[in-house]
């Protein structure tokens, strides 16, 4: 390629033929790409971070909202998604490795280098994939009022319970109404666990309990608590049961939380998920000889520029989703 | 391409760094000490400004390195760096200005005594 260039530049700056970015076209529009790729997430950090500062005095913190590690119980903030940013920065070096290796033309180091890579996708995707479930499948569960704030409640010791833990035996003979019982193909979402009802009385029962706001005290950094005995005007107000996270409403406090996080964590998610397709194409093409017979590995870089977007994407997406 | 084996030290080198900046701020984020997240400067507390700046550095290592910005021409790095920070630090100032604008508006119409 390098002598077919040699063989038709004339001379001149402006005969043509000359490159003055040193780029060949395929990276330089890969460059283009990941470019404008960056302003499509700057622009959904930057409405995120629009309304976390408009709501910067009732925001749901993330420490305790990502407490879980698969298979362990407990609360332990953050040690999983760290986990899953080192997998991706690690699976970002195996890339880099594969890129260095194909320099030099070894093919083997190549396959090896981009299985890795793969594989560690693989796993970043999976772990996103357990912490979405775990975060629409709801851990203690909450109630909301009819201005759609979200009370949570809190034992003597300051730790949130779960509804269940201290909700009322049922007492009325509510079931889920499916199109086939009840009201003739009248169907319905599945019922909370417990209800409202349950909830109020377990509450009047339990003197210890406490009512946690979505408001932050801006000194202590901690959500402002209820007392027990000035629970009820609050109680009064009380409209469902929400337990879990959907894009209308979640347990942890602001629905906005929960639409961000699935929507940017969700396009970044994609992102590594076609991300590992072409890998997985590549990888492919590396081991058949492709790039072999080609005589370079420039198509082995090209996708690790994208590779590499995607683990700083993510680099952005957790510190303000999960650190600040 | 003679510098095979220290190209591979370098990688390994900026893993060093990118892991231990990570470490640095999970470790941050779970302690949050005090004395950093009570401090407030530039409308944020101090701790966001570290956090903020550690990504910064990560950002720059991965795409000077991984990436390999460093070894490119200096035209086409400042063609891409620039521009895409430039029009970001614009867009977010525009947009945090304005969120917090949004805040003093809202916070005037929520009550949280009942």
């Amino acid at each position: 390629m390098e002598a077919n260039d040699a063989a038709t530049q004339t001379t001149g700056s402006w005969s043509g033929g000359n490159k003055p970015l040193g780029a060949s076209y395929g990276k330089m529009m890969m460059w283009f790409f990941i470019m404008s790729d960056a302003l499509t997430f700057s622009g959904f950090l930057g409405a995120y971070g629009l309304m976390r500062f408009k709501f910067l005095d009732t925001w749901p913190i993330a420490d305790e909202v990502f407490t879980h590690i698969p298979f362990i119980h407990g609360d332990y903030p953050m040690y999983y998604v760290a986990f899953m940013t080192f997998v991706l920065i690690f699976s970002s070096v195996t890339m880099v490795l594969a890129v260095d290796a194909g320099h030099h033309l070894k093919k083997g180091k190549v396959i090896f280098y981009m299985l890795l890579t793969i594989i560690g996708g693989i796993i970043f995707l999976g772990s996103q994939a357990w912490e979405w479930s775990h975060f629409i499948g709801g851990d203690k569960g909450a109630i909301q009022l009819n201005d759609g704030k979200i009370i949570q409640f809190i034992d003597a010791k300051g730790h949130q319970v779960k509804l269940e833990d201290f909700a009322a035996a049922k007492t009325d003979q509510r079931v889920r109404h499916t199109s086939s019982k009840g009201i003739w193909n009248v169907s319905e979402p599945a019922l909370p666990p417990v209800s409202l009802e349950q909830v109020i009385t377990g509450f009047k029962a339990h003197p210890d309990l406490q009512l946690r706001l979505e408001k932050i005290d801006s000194k202590t950094k901690e959500k402002l608590l209820v007392p027990h005995q000035d629970a009820g005007s609050y109680l009064a107000n009380a409209k469902r049961v929400v337990i879990g996270a959907n894009l209308e409403v979640n347990e942890y406090g602001k629905t906005l939380f929960g639409d961000f996080f699935f929507f940017i964590t969700g396009f970044h998610g994609f992102h590594v998920f076609s991300g590992i397709l072409i890998n997985i194409i590549i990888f492919f093409n590396v081991i058949i000889g492709t790039y072999e017979r080609r005589g370079h590995y420039e198509m082995v870089e090209k996708v690790a520029l994208y590779w590499h977007f995607v683990d700083l994407v993510w680099v952005f997406v957790f510190t303000f989703f999960y650190l600040v | 391409m003679t510098a095979a084996t220290s190209h591979k030290a370098l990688i390994w080198k900026v893993f060093g760094i990118l892991s231990v900046i990570t470490a640095v701020e999970v470790f941050l984020g779970i302690t949050k000490p005090a004395f950093l997240h009570t401090v407030y400067l530039a409308g944020t507390n101090l701790l966001n400004i570290i956090f903020l700046v550690l990504t910064l550095v990560k950002a720059y290592y991965i795409a000077w390195f991984f990436m390999h910005l460093a070894d490119e021409k200096k035209g086409l790095r400042r063609a891409i760096v620039w521009t895409v920070f430039f029009l970001i630090l614009y867009l977010a100032t525009l947009l945090l200005l304005e969120g917090d604008y949004l805040r003093g508006i809202e916070i005037n119409y929520t009550k949280w005594n009942y």
